[in-house]
């Protein structure tokens, strides 16, 4: 067992690095990119942790997990109860190990902080998931459930959300059932996040022990097609609606429906949910330029660019309006698109993609831009430099510029309203929609946002909904 | 896993298999398309719900080789699975009393009118059906159209049956002859819902086609199957599939339908080689 450290000498230590394929080797290839801790690395970083008496690490976790006691256990090199403390309140730990934006959560609140070295707490849960996944070690679940209760909930959509919710029911007792569309579940997690960040047996792994708790998952079910949100209300007790922001948005500029003009969506699904990067081993197709050029900046686009230069593009571009300071993206990410050697054009607005008769792309028509007064979001908006136009020799094009909500789902549920932009209105607290009994969370709330605060949202409305049931209310009753 | 509870091979290239999807079956309206996948592995492709038995469960879908996947599909036998079915998609055919209604079906879109002038006829409509194929064999489901239809004509390019020409020519006639036609859905390859909307446009009459662009999720997620309607971004799989013929930017729709043809060549080649391999069309 490892010891803990004096203070003195835990404060001193630098984080410990994580290992990673490199560039040239890693862009002809789909597995992952960082490697992971080793035990031994592992030890070391959780020797860091301060064991803070008022641990404010855990004020930036939705997932509500127990930061330092998982840590302790690390150091204890007992990482089976190091998994269990991570799993009491996080059903995805190999998923927001690797992708939850950690910087901007528990680690910008970790005291370490301060000295800009705070502790590799998302590294760390990766390695405990990792662990327990290499070496068998399941939750115990208490398979009797002997609190075992006789109300059913609906969960729609199979996303972080959705997955978290499920989970946190079924635990409490209740019988669940998770419809998802598509025929794998995971939402943007097997669909849109790239086999590089996030393999997708991984995530195949975490939702077979969602399914081990009892949750029972029905793939090819869309809701609003195949049965509307106000059937369901008829079977179910209560119903959470978690179907993400799944629809794609476009600039709306000439030349757009050309052949090799992508949704971030289509390429994204196309490659790791349908394995074209596998094809024809897999039947599904995706059409490669040897000049890719991504419009937008968020971690979807750096996700598509990426993508690209892995399918064999020769060269991938990000086009972007705005600065190198106002990209959304997570840094990470950025660093590393840019080793892999993708070439970002900031500033840069497209206005026209251009193409012959036969819808092939043959350039992007681009107009320079200045970044003028900030905007409500803070933001520098940019403004067109009048007569800076030029045209850029690209032959495919993928549309990053965000999603939106798709209406399938709200259109068969009579009572619950919408705001504006198509998301669902709720209690922000309860996560309950203006349909009692209905509640929603993740980016079909608020438009499209992180897997962290989708799971924050499932726990909120798995909450709820036990507080709703439990004081005799019911759908059904209704 | 999905059922498939019988099979019919209706002309060589032409099968029909009926499926076991109950809830697909209840919801399911004339013209909503379902989407599928053979395998794992396989590719999601939309196909139209030709018919249904809603107390039985079934649904019934009529399909002809066209690449690799229907080619796969065509070697599924009675008592096989398929791997995924989702649906019913799509928006429905807008049924109602119009007066007299003339349906034109080319290739597979011959099963595609048959829900449609079905509930057509039962909304008291006058229907008309004209359908066309290449030769005699290829004219398929002949006698439930004939059942649900007032009228119905028969046309092969190379005349071994029925009239010889093209659907368009008879439908030119119709529309000369007879005044009282209102409305007319026109389903087929996309050349002949092209040649049918320049046919009708001179006329007053609504034309509805129902496009097959190419898709992938079928629930408005990723934007592959999007045509121009009137000069605006639609969805086929949401906003669709029939659309007022006139308003279709056909050069764009035409062309993206070429979006893959290499890779299609390329999959059916390496799935041959692959039966090849086996002695046998696998399942
Ligand atoms: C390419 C990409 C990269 C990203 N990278 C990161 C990252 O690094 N870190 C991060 O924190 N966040 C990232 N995000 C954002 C994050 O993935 C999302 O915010 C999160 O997945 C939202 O979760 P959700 O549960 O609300 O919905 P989703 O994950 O969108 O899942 C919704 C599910 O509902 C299903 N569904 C939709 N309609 C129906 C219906 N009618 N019936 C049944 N089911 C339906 C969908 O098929 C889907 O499976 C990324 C997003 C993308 C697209
Ligand atoms: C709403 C809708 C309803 C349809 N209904 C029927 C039907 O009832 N009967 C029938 O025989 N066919 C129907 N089709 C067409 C059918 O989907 C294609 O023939 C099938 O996808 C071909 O796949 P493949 O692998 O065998 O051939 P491929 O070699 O892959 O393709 C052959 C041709 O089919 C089209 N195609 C390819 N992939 C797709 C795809 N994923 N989605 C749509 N089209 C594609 C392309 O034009 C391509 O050139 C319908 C299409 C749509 C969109
Ligand atoms: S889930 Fe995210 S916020 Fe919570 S501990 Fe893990 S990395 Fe930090
Ligand atoms: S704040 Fe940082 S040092 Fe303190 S317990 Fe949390 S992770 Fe450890
Ligand atoms: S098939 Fe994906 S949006 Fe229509």
């Amino acid at each position: 067992m490892a010891e803990m450290l004096p203070l003195k000498d835990r404060i001193r230590l630098e984080q410990v690095p994580m290992k990673e394929q490199s560039p040239d080797v890693r862009i002809h290839n789909f597995k992952e990119v960082p490697l992971g801790y080793t035990r031994e690395e592992a030890i070391r970083e959780a020797q860091r942790c301060l064991q803070c008496k008022n641990p404010t690490c855990m004020r930036g976790c939705p997932a509500e997990i127990n930061i330092p006691l998982f840590i302790k256990y690390i150091v204890e090199e007992d990482f089976k109860n190091a998994y269990f403390t991570i799993l009491n309140t996080d059903a995805l730990p190999a998923v927001t190990g690797r992708v939850c934006p950690q910087e901007e959560q528990c680690q910008r609140e970790c005291v370490l902080n301060h000295q800009g070295k705070p502790i590799a707490i998302g590294r760390l849960e990766r390695f405990v998931a990792d662990w327990a996944r290499e070496n068998h070690v399941h939750a115990e679940h208490p398979n009797n459930m002997n609190n075992k209760k006789n109300l059913k909930v609906a969960v729609v959509g199979s996303g972080p959300a959705g997955l978290t919710c499920s989970a946190d029911l079924a635990k409490m007792g209740y019988d669940v059932t998770l419809f998802e569309a598509l025929h794998k579940p995971g939402g943007v997690l097997v669909y849109g996040i790239p086999e590089f960040r996030l393999p997708k047996e991984i995530v195949e792994y975490e939702v077979k022990e969602i399914e081990q708790m009892g949750v029972h998952v029905i793939c090819n079910y869309v809701v609003g097609a195949t049965e509307g949100v106000d059937d369901l209300k008829k079977d179910f007790d209560a119903i959470f609606l978690a179907n993400g922001a799944g629809a794609p948005r476009f600039m709306n500029i000439p030349g757009e429906n050309m052949n090799d003009v992508y949704s971030a969506n289509e390429f994204l699904t196309r490659s790791n949910l349908m394995k074209a990067y596998r094809f024809p081993e897999y039947d599904t197709p995706i059409n490669i330029g040897k000049i890719a050029a991504t419009i937008g900046a968020g971690n979807v686009a750096m996700d598509s660019a990426r993508t690209a230069l892995r399918l064999g593009a020769e060269k991938s571009y990000i086009i972007y309006r705005r600065s190198r300071t106002e990209i959304p993206a997570r840094l990470e990410e950025v660093h590393h698109a840019e080793e892999e050697g993708v070439i970002f054009h900031f500033l840069t607005l497209p206005i026209q993609i251009l193409g012959d008769k036969d819808g092939k792309v043959t350039g992007m028509e681009c107009i320079k831009m200045s970044l003028g007064e900030p905007d409500q979001s803070g933001r520098r908006s940019p403004v067109p430099i009048e007569g800076s136009n030029f045209v850029l020799e690209i032959d495919m094009v993928i549309d990053a510029i965000g999603t939106m909500a798709n209406p399938i789902v709200a259109r068969s549920a009579q009572d619950v309203e919408v705001n504006r932009w198509g998301y669902f209105k709720v209690d922000e607290t309860t996560k309950m929609t203006t349909d009692e009994g209905i509640f929603a969370g993740g980016d079909i709330i608020r438009g499209s946002a992180t897997v962290i605060s989708a799971v924050g949202d499932g726990k909120s409305a798995a909450r709820a909904i036990h507080a709703y049931l439990s004081s005799g209310n019911s759908l059904r009753k209704k | 896993m999905y059922k498939i509870i019988k099979k019919e091979t209706l002309y060589q290239n032409i099968h029909a298999l009926w499926i076991e999807v109950p809830e697909i079956a209840r919801a399911v309206q004339p013209g909503q398309f379902i989407i599928l996948m053979t395998k794992e592995k396989g590719e999601r492709i939309p196909l139209t719900v030709a018919d249904y038995d809603r107390e039985k469960g079934y649904i019934d879908i009529v399909f002809q080789v066209a690449g690799k996947t229907t080619k796969e599909l065509s070697f599924f036998n009675e008592g096989d699975y398929l791997y995924s079915v989702i649906g019913p998609l799509g928006k429905k055919s807008d049924i109602d009393f119009f007066g007299t209604v003339v349906l034109v079906g080319g290739g597979t879109g011959i099963a595609c009118i048959h829900p449609i002038a079905r509930n057509l006829k039962q909304a008291g409509n006058k229907v008309i059906t004209i359908i066309g194929a290449r030769t005699k064999e290829l004219i398929i489901m002949e006698k439930e159209l004939k059942e649900v239809s007032d009228e119905l004509i028969v046309t092969t390019d190379d005349g071994s049956y029925g009239k010889k020409g093209f659907v368009t020519n008879i439908l030119k006639e119709k529309l000369d002859h007879d005044h009282t036609i209102k409305k007319i859905w026109a389903i087929g390859p996309p050349i002949m819902m092209k040649v049918t909307a320049s046919v009708t446009k001179s006329y007053p009459v609504d034309t509805i086609v129902s496009l097959n662009a190419i898709m992938v999720d079928g629930t408005g997620m990723c934007g592959s199957c999007r045509v121009s309607i009137g000069g605006e971004t639609k969805m086929v799989c949401t906003d669709g599939p029939e659309f007022d013929a006139q308003l279709v930017d056909w050069d764009e729709f035409m062309n993206r339908m070429n979006r893959y043809r290499k890779a299609e060549e390329r999959s059916l080649q390496y799935y041959e080689n692959h039966i090849k391999r086996q002695g046998q069309g696998e399942v």
